[in-house]
């Protein structure tokens, strides 16, 4: 069973919510990656999400985006993304924890890597599935089965203008969950959820079974309190990618440090009595 | 059997392999909105009798096409002919589609319109169709050109348009697209952008070729009442390909007429010293769709560069990698040096400065005619004027024009 379905499934019967951060690898430094996956693991995290630094991320907010940059610049490969994300699975297998990690990498990075090396090599280093947020479903097709032979997910997207019956195209494609994106535009934090997405996660249980994750702009505790009951999980990025940007003065411990303290918050509200 | 070359994109926006939307699901719905409204205004006899009223009263068309005397007498060979695009309202072949994408955006509805630009040319022909229109108008632009190019700024903001810096990522024409692409995803419902170049996703390379096939519809026309028959060889520069593609289009059916791009060979063939993306890339992906891409082995974009601003992008037009994957089209390049010549060359020769990408087109027409036969004939597409290089030729040549 791919780790992503015994998550969910788990989840549910503890009728608990996930919670799902996303950072950037090698940002501030790929060290720092493997610490910070650790970290969310201890302070309750249920799955990670694994940012794969793209020259050109047209979904990503500025948050994300420099975090990007950043990475770049500083001349990493994919190649170590993989070694350094082994190493984190590693660490996490010998306490115990499963955490499954999803990567989310742009179909330029795919094509060029080469699908087969890229999902044999996501595979051995720990990943569970991926989110390719410039692949619309129309084409997917080919890649969601040359990742099924490889046991991993294709998730699929979601977004406030998806039609309906689009919608329910989408959600056919995708395995593992669905990615609800909670406003039209770029990832980043906002202060209110729209009553729209309400709605509309109303409709998508009807349409499918797989479990329903909510990210772009959920960055407070407070928005996961509001969006628990309708969702099965929330995904938190720019506000934790934000944390482990360099600002001259934080150290790395410093950063863990916040970044747990956002998660466990993010945790605890997600687990309340409702 | 593949299908005729005449007939794509197919339903899907794909010209061979090349071609498709790579973009986050935000942008589908836009996208299959303008496909749908393009669809039905390309065939509504209104929308076209009022395209060309604009390109006729407005942009200044027909285009000439001018016998370049001196050029050929240079060349010693072919007779050398060409498509005076220049000649245009904003002076390039821009315009052209920045009209087309104005009437459609207004027949739609929207109440807003984006773009890009590099050197500043397509930022210029749209705020010049948004003012025409009355419709407000956001140009992203890198913060590096906006620094290089203050007299296209000044005239985008003459006509009242915004001009948003770029300051992320290269902070050059690449991340302008990535802003307006975003900017697009967040205001989707009321904006339209118009993209300057056969490049991102479905429908633009079709749609940007389909405005632009009138320089090539006009010169095929001329070139037969003029000479008598049609060119034996067509020329013209390739940056993300919008003057070439519309120029080929309209030769594509005629075995006869060689097809030739020429893109920017800038210092060297090293990685990030030129834009030869057909010449010297590789099939990936960039800005929504998948064609020629220069890039490194993990699909990172690679820095490019050119003398001329407006060749200096890492991708290509999709339904051009088809042509060359097809042989229908060659593709070539000329260094930053061949070009700077040939535009002093134009010049003394005809007293007529071309743009610096025009003058790419110029150095590969000149060798070419010299290995023909006087009665053959050489097209090229002279895609804009020289005036917007001045400063940067004044500059290479150690004077100061400020």
């Amino acid at each position: 069973m791919n780790p992503i379905d015994a998550l969910f499934a788990e989840l549910k019967k503890a009728g608990r919510k996930a919670f799902m951060p996303f950072i950037t690898a090698g940002d501030p430094d790929l060290a720092a990656t493997v610490e910070t996956i650790c970290a969310l693991a201890d302070a309750g995290a249920d799955l990670v999400e694994i940012g794969f630094p793209y020259s050109d991320p047209i979904a990503d907010g500025p948050v994300i985006q420099a975090s990007y940059t950043r990475a770049l610049e500083k001349g990493l490969k994919v190649q170590d993304i993989f070694l350094a994300t082994a190493q984190a699975r590693a660490r996490l297998d010998n306490k115990g924890k499963a955490l499954p990690f999803v990567a989310m990498v742009s179909a330029s990075i795919l094509h060029r890597f080469g699908q087969a090396a890229f999902y044999l090599q996501a595979k051995n280093s720990g990943f569970s599935g991926l989110i390719v947020p410039d692949l619309p479903a129309e084409e997917s097709a080919n890649i969601a089965s040359a990742l099924k032979i490889q046991g991993l997910h294709l998730v699929q997207l979601v977004t406030p203008n998806t039609p309906r019956e689009r919608a329910r195209q989408i959600v056919q494609a995708s395995s593992g969950f669905v990615y609800c994106v909670s406003v039209s535009g770029i990832t980043g934090e906002r202060d209110m959820i729209p009553a729209q997405l309400i709605s509309q996660l109303q409709w998508l249980r009807e349409e499918t079974r797989l479990p329903l994750c909510v990210g772009f702009g959920v960055s407070k505790p407070a928005h996961a309190a509001l969006l628990r009951q309708h969702v099965d999980g929330v995904i938190v990025g720019s506000a934790l990618v934000r944390l482990l940007a360099p600002d001259g003065q934080r150290t790395l411990i410093q950063s863990l440090q916040e970044i747990k303290l956002l998660s466990r918050g993010i945790r605890s509200a997600l687990d309340l009595p409702s | 059997m593949a299908p005729p070359l005449q007939t794509l994109p197919d339903m899907s926006g794909r010209f061979g392999p090349y071609g498709g939307r790579f973009v986050p699901e935000t942008l589908m719905a836009a996208l299959h909105e303008l496909t749908c409204e393009y669809e039905k205004a390309r065939q509504d006899p209104a929308f076209q009798k009022e395209f060309q009223r604009y390109l006729h009263e407005y942009v200044g068309r027909p285009s000439l096409l001018y016998f370049a005397s001196r050029l050929t007498q240079e060349a010693g060979g072919a007779r050398i002919f060409l498509k005076r695009e220049d000649m245009n309202h904003t002076g390039a072949h821009k315009i052209n589609n920045c009209m087309g994408q104005a009437l459609l955006a207004r027949r739609m509805g929207k109440k807003r319109i984006i773009a890009e630009t590099g050197a500043g040319q397509h930022g210029v022909a749209t705020a010049t169709a948004c003012a025409l229109f009355g419709l407000p108008c956001r140009v992203y632009m890198g913060e590096e050109d906006v620094r290089r190019q203050k007299l296209n700024v000044f005239k985008m903001r003459a006509m009242g348009a915004e001009v948003a810096s770029v300051t992320s990522g290269s902070k050059t024409l690449r991340d302008a697209i990535n802003e307006a692409l975003r900017d697009w995803m967040a205001t989707v419902g009321e904006t339209h952008y118009i993209l300057g170049s056969v490049v991102g996703p479905h429908p633009f390379p079709w749609m940007v070729r389909e405005f632009q096939a009138v320089i090539g519809e006009e010169s095929r026309q001329q070139c037969l009442e003029k000479t008598g028959k049609l060119p034996n060889a067509v020329v013209a520069c390739v940056g993300g390909g919008s003057n070439s593609a519309g120029m080929f289009f309209p030769f594509i059916n005629d075995p006869g007429v060689q097809l030739i791009g020429v893109e920017a060979g800038g210092r060297s063939h090293q990685p990030g010293e030129h834009a030869a993306t057909l010449s010297l890339g590789q099939p990936g992906i960039l800005h929504g769709t998948f064609s020629y891409v220069l890039q490194d082995a993990d699909g990172q974009t690679a820095g490019v560069h050119s003398i001329s601003a407006g060749l200096d992008y890492p991708g290509v037009g999709p339904e051009h990698g088809y042509w060359k994957d097809q042989g229908r089209v060659s593709y070539t390049s000329v260094n930053d040096d061949a070009a700077l010549k040939a535009f002093t060359l134009c010049s003394r020769l005809e007293g007529i400065l071309p743009a610096l990408e025009t003058a790419h087109a110029l150095v590969e027409a000149l060798r070419l005619a010299s290995t023909m036969k006087p009665e053959e004939t050489v097209l090229v597409c002279f895609s804009g004027r020289g005036d917007k290089d001045c400063h940067e030729v004044a500059r290479l040549q150690g004077e100061n024009i400020e």
